[in-house]
């Protein structure tokens, strides 16, 4: 059975770790959404849930945003944080992951929010930590990064309350995407019927009609009819060869202008994972208009991280 | 509904609305506690012609048992559409036992701001105390044998009724 082997959950079923949504199931999804709408716009500003705790937010690649509001959660559930930016010091000296994390174990974790640039990272973490050590992937290579994704489903539901009737499209540099990943596990999950990835052939991965998506190389037949837009960074730093001629020919062809958005539904939504690269995934009209949520997302981002420790800190 | 050994809810409700209705002012903030506590006081709001609107409180975030029990499957969000600050306030329970819930509420509430004074109302007050904690406005009292508890139902005409339950735990 290989769900009773999910790493990411206990004996009884319930969130130990969040390592990935591919295999997570829907009741949990919807546990950690349901959650996080309790504290969104509620005007507490700390709550006591995690006092005496001890988050650790280990970050082996740099990231100013994800860092930041998984700090602020952790903050506003009454933890305390610890930033180390490991990048900069340990494995410069050479040390193995194993001895970093047993160091930090050592340290009275209770829990780790893992950024590394290897896929599989956190996984390899979690298995080493003690039992009643929480992990949560913060994001690993072009495998998985479940918060965000979590955040857009929010967002998602926020602004059009159900997925049963939604077509969402996936735009860009699918490729290195972990978002991208994130965001197919977990609209299937929850009843999405139509996703669509959008982007040149050398940005695609190879067979990903396999995850049940629909795939585009034409934007604007792409982008008809959807209800939700999901644009992607272009990672110009994952990018090794040649993958594409140059960041204007790409905003020509696959950068979100408001002509090309005009394809979609009138009210469709408009989201980013941000850093956005204006002028070349995404026109700056169509990042700051009406259609836009990004700023919302990066709110909701703050609600969802809330959500995942204190259902994850609360399992025994 | 015949044999139920339990007091009638809707008369406990009667008896509540009479103690409260000289003992609160127009200003006066009612605060119900998720899920029992805010159908007790949506009822009490509408009888008592209260100007400020209803509070409701989920306390899941501040309960003492979170530690051994985790985080209730299905927490409301708590909502509190007036100023905390300086208000006379009344929490409103359907049942008050423990004590612990009231004092989780309590937190709460002190998280928004400081209230004047905080009373509480409760449709039954049963034994069992773990905490120095009273009611001021109480429908009935009751004990109950080791191993029960009791819960309040609501059904599809709004009527409110007590019902008699084995803990599980």
């Amino acid at each position: 059975m290989w769900l009773t082997a999910n790493p990411q959950l206990d004996k009884k079923g319930q969130l130990h770790h969040l390592l990935t949504l591919e295999g997570l199931p829907a009741e949990i999804l919807w546990q950690i959404l349901d959650t996080a709408k309790s504290f969104v716009g509620t005007r507490v500003k700390k709550f006591p849930l995690l006092r005496g705790k001890s988050v650790f937010n280990v970050f082996f690649e740099p990231s100013t945003r994800t860092r930041t509001t998984f700090e602020i959660a952790a903050k506003r559930l009454s933890a305390d944080v610890i930033n180390l930016n490991i990048s900069a010091s340990s494995q410069s000296k050479g040390e193995s992951l194993l001895d970093t994390v047993d160091n930090l174990s050592a340290m009275h974790a209770d829990m780790f929010v893992v950024r590394h640039g290897e896929s599989g990272a956190p996984h390899f973490i979690a298995r080493h930590v003690a039992p009643d050590i929480h992990v949560i992937n913060a994001g690993d290579g072009r495998h998985s990064h479940p918060t965000q994704g979590l955040l857009d489903m929010y967002t998602i539901r926020h602004y059009k309350k159900d997925f049963s009737n939604l077509r969402v499209a996936i735009v860009g540099d699918v490729l290195h995407s972990r978002v991208a990943r994130s965001q197919i596990h977990a609209l299937t999950t929850l009843g999405c019927p139509e996703i669509r990835v959008i982007g040149p052939k050398t940005l695609l991965p190879a067979n990903v009609e396999q995850l049940g998506v629909h795939v585009y190389h034409d934007m604007r037949l792409g982008l008809k009819d959807v209800d939700v837009v999901t644009m992607l960074r272009l990672q110009n730093e994952r990018m090794q060869g040649a993958l594409l001629p140059s960041a204007q020919e790409f905003y020509k062809f696959y950068g979100l202008t408001g002509d090309k958005l005009a394809a979609a539904k009138p009210d469709a939504i408009v989201l980013h994972p941000g850093p956005m690269n204006r002028g070349v995934e995404i026109d700056s009209s169509v990042a700051d208009g009406k259609q836009s949520v990004i700023l919302p997302q990066v709110t909701f981002g703050i609600a969802i991280r809330m959500a995942v420790m204190s259902i994850m800190a609360g399992n025994k | 509904m015949p044999g139920n050994p339990l007091p009638d809810a809707e008369q406990l409700l009667t008896a509540l609305i009479e103690q409260m209705r000289p003992a609160i002012g127009p200003e006066t903030g009612l605060v119900g506690i998720h899920t029992g506590g805010v159908w007790v006081a949506e009822r009490l709001h509408q009888a008592l012609n209260l100007q400020t609107p209803l509070a409701t409180l989920d306390v899941s975030f501040y309960r003492d048992d979170y530690q051994a029990r985790g985080l209730h499957r299905d927490v409301k969000r708590s909502e509190i559409p007036f100023e905390v600050e300086g208000r006379d306030l009344v929490l409103v329970d359907d049942v008050l036992y423990t004590g612990r819930t009231i004092r989780a509420a309590l937190n709460e509430i002190f998280d928004y701001g400081r209230p004047t004074a905080v009373r509480l109302a409760t449709l039954v007050d049963r034994d069992g105390r773990q905490l120095p904690i009273a009611a001021q406005f109480v429908g009935a009292k009751l004990a109950l044998k080791p191993g029960h508890s009791i819960g309040l139902r609501r059904d599809a005409r709004g009527r409110l009724e007590l019902e008699l339950r084995e803990a599980k735990s």
